[in-house]
């Protein structure tokens, strides 16, 4: 707990305002991340829960407030963080093998004209072996399915040894199997006391999966503890009249939410 | 009738003669190939990843206004001088690209395009107005010949006669290509494969991404002004693209790609002979016949291959 109060938040957003061409996408984001949290980040679709992601990164440039990082910019923070994009964003027919791309999660810690070295090969081998990806090491990445995908992203993350993780949709589209396995590496990192943001499609397992949740909808609805947030009024309020579409009877049982 | 247009198949003239009387000449013309298929093919491995195929067209036409522009401003031919024309064209060429499908409803292709067609065309208006003054024509940049070099001047080195001048420069960019890959490998790979993770890695994407470009720019300077434009834009695309239908690792195709420009130049050159064609049109047919036949017949995933798969399967 010392830590906590030595070392300044993860992630600290102040009155933050994204447009893209003079459309707003997010408006007055206020946030502070508390170390050690798995937050989930959840909304409708065209919310910005990607741009919120993107923007932190420093992929979006930000129209007005500012984002701190462990107390810094994002580029000074940069080794601390990590980031998973969404599958869909690479080209997976590129003439790779999966430890080439764990590998890539080296390369912030190798800098300029170094090469991985053996140590780094150990790094992504054992990286793959968490999410029980190594013996496909030597594979062509075009010859994986999807949840093998997404564990193969999931080991590049581990293996940029970040304190600060950001992921984009890591469940979309993956078995059964993966998404335990994913949800069960996410455990790990946060009781060694990372703290990760994840982008999350789906309300029922939101609950169950983040100690808190990041409501937004171009502004944010509400941030905290999941048990505090995951209320009908909340989620209404996120989603708008998308939600009422369900019966309050299917509400209650799907989403564990008590309606009044 | 066919003797009419196929010319007779004599092995002595086309596979000995080149190499004993002709050797002088040919070895240059060989190697002038095999250096020009190697630079352009080893960048344009990158350039095919990152799909700009097409942007390395543009640039070797855009390049023109900026010789040019160069020579009539300085009224000088040195090296130097053309090479910051041509870096600064293609560069402002691939930042207009961008620009035009980033903030507008042009799509990418529709903007290479617009932005190469008047460049190029800029460039045909400066040498026309100013042809008394520039030693330049459009057509020289765009065909030049390969066949010319031996008797190009020769550059010496502490009293060693190198070969030809443009041989030597085309060597030199040849192995400072392989330097920088070898350097900046990683680089490249993460910034071609995932920008998003690149940039989160605190890797500056774009000065990657210009640099490339900049590379670009020289490799086909150096190339087309001896070779002519369709060869460049060829092996741009031709080694990478057949090698990437053999193997499925990076450093591999890149390596694949040095072995296809020995075959496209050694090769072309002995079909142009014989065909007394066009030197760089035959490395571009052999590129052309060697791709259909990796394509057809590679035995792991060529088309051949799979229509025996899909007929089995359907069985």
């Amino acid at each position: 707990m010392i830590d906590d109060y030595r070392e300044a938040a993860p992630l600290e957003i102040h009155d933050l305002t994204v447009a893209y061409q003079k459309k707003p996408v997010l408006y007055g984001i206020d946030l502070e991340v508390p170390k050690g949290s798995l937050v989930g980040i959840v909304g409708p679709n065209g919310a910005g829960k990607s741009t919120l992601i993107k923007t932190i990164m420093g992929l979006v440039p930000i129209g007005s407030g500012w984002i701190k990082i462990f107390g810094k910019s994002f580029k000074k923070a940069i080794t601390r963080v990590g980031y998973v994009p969404q599958r869909e964003s690479v080209d997976w027919d590129f003439p790779v093998n999966v430890l080439d791309v764990v590998l890539m999660g080296r390369y912030g810690r190798l800098g300029l004209l170094k090469k991985p070295s053996k140590d780094d090969k150990d790094i992504a081998m054992a990286c793959l072996e968490k999410v029980k990806m190594s013996p496909y090491a030597n594979r062509q990445i075009a010859n994986l399915s999807g949840g093998q995908q997404q564990r193969v992203f999931l080991a590049r993350a581990l293996a940029q040894e970040s304190d600060l993780y950001f992921m984009d949709e890591p469940f979309a589209g993956v078995d059964a199997a993966t998404e335990t396995a994913i949800i069960e590496i996410l455990q790990e990192l946060k009781n060694r006391g990372k703290t990760l943001l994840v982008v999350h499609h789906d309300l029922p397992t939101a609950k169950q999966y983040f100690d808190r949740l990041l409501l937004l909808n171009m502004r944010l609805v509400a941030f905290g503890p999941t048990e505090e947030i995951f209320t009908m009024e909340n989620l209404q309020k996120t989603y708008g009249g998308r939600l009422t579409i369900l019966s309050d009877v299917a509400v209650e049982r799907n989403l564990g939410v008590k309606v009044d | 009738m066919i003797e009419n247009f196929i010319p007779p198949f004599n092995f002595n003239d086309i596979f000995i003669e080149p190499w004993t009387y002709g050797f002088e000449s040919y070895i240059w013309i060989f190697l002038m190939g095999f250096f020009v298929n190697a630079a352009c093919g080893l960048v344009g491995n990158f350039i095919i990843l990152r799909r700009m195929a097409l942007v390395g067209d543009a640039i070797s036409h855009s390049l023109l206004p900026g010789i040019a522009l160069a020579f009539i401003l300085s009224s000088s031919r040195s090296t130097t001088v053309i090479v910051i024309g041509a870096i600064s064209a293609g560069l402002l060429t691939t930042i207009f690209i961008e620009y035009i499908y980033k903030t507008s409803r042009v799509k990418a292709d529709a903007a290479i395009g617009i932005v190469f067609s008047t460049f190029f065309a800029i460039g045909v208006i400066l040498i026309t107005m100013y042809a008394d003054h520039v030693d330049l024509d459009a057509d020289c940049v765009l065909y030049g010949e390969i066949g010319f070099i031996p008797f190009d001047e020769r550059a010496s080195f502490a009293g060693i006669n190198l070969g030809p001048i443009p041989v030597v420069r085309m060597a030199g960019v040849t192995i400072v290509v392989l330097l920088l890959i070898n350097l900046f490998y990683k680089e490249l790979l993460v910034t071609s494969f995932d920008v998003g993770l690149a940039n989160s890695l605190g890797i500056n994407t774009n000065l990657f991404h210009y640099g490339l470009m900049a590379v670009l720019s020289v490799v086909i300077v150096s190339a087309f002004e001896s070779v002519g434009a369709i060869l460049v834009i060829a092996m741009l695309i031709f080694p990478g693209a057949t090698a990437s239908l053999i193997s499925h690792r990076l450093p591999i195709t890149l390596g694949l790609s040095l072995f296809l420009s020995i075959l496209y130049s050694l090769i072309g050159v002995h079909l142009a002979i014989w065909l007394n064609c066009s030197i760089a049109g035959a490395m571009v047919v052999v590129a052309g016949l060697i791709f259909t036949g990796v394509w057809l017949f590679n035995p792991t995933n060529g088309l051949i291959k799979k229509m025996g798969l899909t007929r089995k399967l359907t069985k």
